[in-house]
């Protein structure tokens, strides 16, 4: 008999009998009840909590504060798609300036030491944030592939205030992840870290040092940025 | 610093020089104290008990399902592209992912955390076949450097402060010697990221496998285990049966559970959902995933409905954290995979109870580990069981049971019960010890190692009471 077999066999002529559970009751996991401020200052505190920067912008001018935070990082290398609309303002934007606009919608296996060694930051796009835990949602795609939020030291994601939810639970229910799931889904809660030497906190262990979110307001933004 | 093998069997001895060993209380003291207020605090918004009672649930309904999910999981997992494999025991799980490497031709493997694949002792069988097998969680890195094994299933490298960890790096690596944890977090990176560059497969443990979506759950901070399942062509992840959920839902909360339990954190870095190797318009990710599916003992653990107990973990570590044994002697001391608490209700099983026959008893049974494990597992309870069995006093279904079965002590126990249930008896024993209390021995191993002698008092309590009743006789209180 395969291993298979064997297995299964022995945890249906379980010794003591078939078992039963009861159904669960998940309320504690849903029902926050935030308004849109209180969902946006929640996610904003719990994610600079852990080395995470936001910064604030209205939503016809946020490449303007991507320049902006390139700019204060010294960043000469960005790694972008190219077919998302936040790539493609992107491109736009800073076609003319000083940064180099690597494309990140290439066979790793043509770029995978060129992207260890030479980019500096990775900008992505997210599917939507939670409240709660201060967390952004991000499904990679071919577009964006999984090591643009991963390998470059720096990961700025851009985020649509009215896309934060409140907690994990909502998500993953209001979104029906269960009738279709990416090969790769993916939480991000700040930059990397650990705190493996006695228990001290170090940033940039092996993914992102920097995780920087810009959060862009239908209307003006909800908070003058810092 | 020297390298030292613990074993079970030398639990006594091991626990003796730990407690003298003044670094390892201290590490081990400020660590503990530090976590147990962290999940105080995190915890401080939630119902607790709610989320618990929901853990607990969620765990139960999936044990209950076992089998079916099993198949189920394999299923969805094989419909997204991940081939699944099933291994009875640790060393067949060993051979699986062997061959998988040889049938890529790898030389260099390139882990993530993953307990079971300590338990599998998965690197030094990798080792004999030619394949380095290099940790990148930084706390497994360092452990793996001065070759040592995890002290804490969380935080690998707990029982090493700063100084030591910067010899280990020198030595080891060539890095300065240095107390900034910044540049000895930078130094490992810089080593790895080499590493992960070369490896030709990526090795991965599960928190959480999804039946329902064939989804395979990682729990991170550092951003290793998405190297580690990202940038290698290969990723083989390996679980314990007992790891599948039935479904998606059944995700956030044990989530919210296993970060506020483990570490005091609302969340970690990174949660990362796999679902299948790269797709053909993916550009990058693995392009072949693998699931090991081990056994090793759950199956055996699974029969016995007290037992099955053991099965909810969720391997959050918050039972070694506020256990006031684990806190004083450290995990090396247990010479078991899983240390602490869940340790000792777990390796029995896995090793039998000849080789762990101190571990059930080397407790004190406060409960600490009970009330806080996040999906209730009632450990203090499983204790007294695994006691029981080993004394021969159980139902026989533990490996080694009886082995600390002792003829004088269950003539002791047996004699004790038959008087304390015949009064008359009783009373005649207790009157002629008083009478023969000089003859009382000096000493009585192992109780007087750390304690007087108990002498029989020269009258008994109830002597005392009756004469007591006879000289005030005015209240009317009798006896019944």
């Amino acid at each position: 008999m395969s291993a298979r077999e064997t297995i299964l066999k022995r945890l249906r002529e379980r010794a003591d009998g078939a078992l039963s559970a009861p159904e669960s009751d998940f309320s504690v996991m849903t029902g926050r009840g935030w308004t849109p401020a209180e969902r946006l200052a929640r996610f904003e505190s719990m994610i600079t909590a852990v080395h995470g920067e936001v910064h604030h912008a209205a939503r016809g001018e946020w490449t303007q504060a991507l320049a902006a935070v390139l700019r204060d990082k010294g960043v000469t290398r960005l790694g972008v798609g190219r077919e998302h609309p936040v790539a493609v303002e992107a491109r736009a934007a800073l076609a003319d300036g000083g940064v180099m606009l690597v494309d990140a919608d290439r066979d790793i296996a043509a770029w995978s030491r060129e992207q260890f060694e030479t980019l500096e930051a990775g900008l992505t796009s997210t599917r939507g944030a939670i409240a709660e835990t201060g967390s952004l949602w991000l499904w990679p795609t071919p577009d964006e592939p999984r090591r643009l939020s991963l390998v470059p030291p720096l990961h700025i994601a851009v985020l649509d205030a009215e896309t934060i939810e409140d907690t994990f639970f909502d998500v993953v229910e209001a979104h029906g992840w269960a009738q279709g799931m990416p090969t790769n889904a993916l939480l991000i809660s700040g930059p990397s870290k650990t705190a493996d030497i006695e228990q001290t906190l170090a940033y940039g262990v092996h993914g992102p040092r920097e995780l920087v979110v810009i959060v862009r307001h239908a209307d003006a933004p909800g908070q003058a940025d810092a | 610093m020297s390298v030292q093998t613990f074993t079970p069997q030398a639990f006594h001895r091991q626990a003796h020089d730990a407690l003298g060993n003044p670094q390892i209380r201290s590490n081990f003291r400020r660590a503990m104290d530090g976590l147990m207020d962290k999940r105080r605090s995190v915890f401080s918004e939630w119902d607790v008990e709610t989320l618990r009672e929901l853990g607990a649930n969620i765990r139960l309904r999936a044990l209950s399902r076992l089998p079916d999910l099993l198949e189920q999981l394999e299923a969805n997992c094989q419909a997204n592209g991940i081939r699944v494999h099933w291994a009875s025991d640790g060393d067949e799980a060993c051979r699986i992912v062997r061959e998988i490497c040889q049938a890529r031709e790898a030389k260099s493997v390139i882990k993530g955390k993953s307990m079971v694949s300590e338990e599998m002792h998965l690197n030094a069988h990798l080792e004999e076949a030619g394949i380095e097998a290099l940790e990148s969680d930084l706390g497994e890195y360092l452990v793996q450097l001065n070759e040592q094994t995890p002290s804490h299933i969380i935080m690998p490298a707990i029982h090493l402060n700063t100084d030591e960890i910067s010899d280990i790096l020198h030595d080891k690596t060539g890095t300065e010697r240095t107390r900034d944890v910044d540049a000895m977090t930078a130094a490992a990176r810089a080593q790895l990221r080499e590493r992960f560059m070369a490896a030709d497969v990526g090795i991965s443990g599960v928190n959480f496998a999804v039946a329902e979506t064939g989804t395979l759950c990682l729990v991170e901070n550092e951003g290793n285990g998405r190297m580690t399942t990202t940038v290698p062509p290969v990723h083989i992840a390996v679980t314990g049966i007992e790891k599948v959920v039935e479904r998606l839902r059944d995700v956030p909360p044990l989530y919210a559970l296993l970060t506020r339990s483990a570490t005091g954190q609302p969340v970690t870095t990174y949660f990362n959902m796999i679902s299948g190797p790269r797709r053909a318009d993916e550009h990058d990710g693995p392009e072949e995933v693998h699931l090991v599916l081990v056994d090793n003992g759950r199956s055996a653990i699974y029969q016995d409905d007290e037992l099955l107990d053991t099965l909810r973990c969720i391997r959050c570590g918050a039972c070694m954290n506020h256990c006031p044994v684990y806190t004083r002697v450290g995990g090396h001391t247990y010479g078991t995979t899983y240390p602490g608490p869940i340790g000792k209700i777990l390796m029995p099983h896995l090793m039998g109870l000849e080789a762990t026959r101190d571990l059930p008893s080397a407790s004190s049974l406060c409960g600490a580990c009970g009330e806080v494990c996040p999906v209730k597992i009632p450990i203090p309870d499983l204790l007294v069981r695994l006691r029981k069995e080993s004394v021969g006093e159980g139902r026989g279904n533990v490996p080694g049971a009886g082995v600390k079965r002792n003829r004088k002590e269950v003539f002791a126990w047996k004699s004790w019960q038959w008087l304390a249930t015949h009064p008359g008896a009783w009373r005649a024993g207790t009157g002629m010890a008083g009478k023969l209390r000089g003859l009382a021995p000096s000493t009585l191993r192992p109780w007087t190692d750390y304690r007087t002698v108990p002498k029989p008092a020269s009258t008994t309590l109830h002597a005392l009471v009756k004469r007591h009743r006879q000289d005030h006789d005015t209240t009317g209180e009798s006896e019944s």
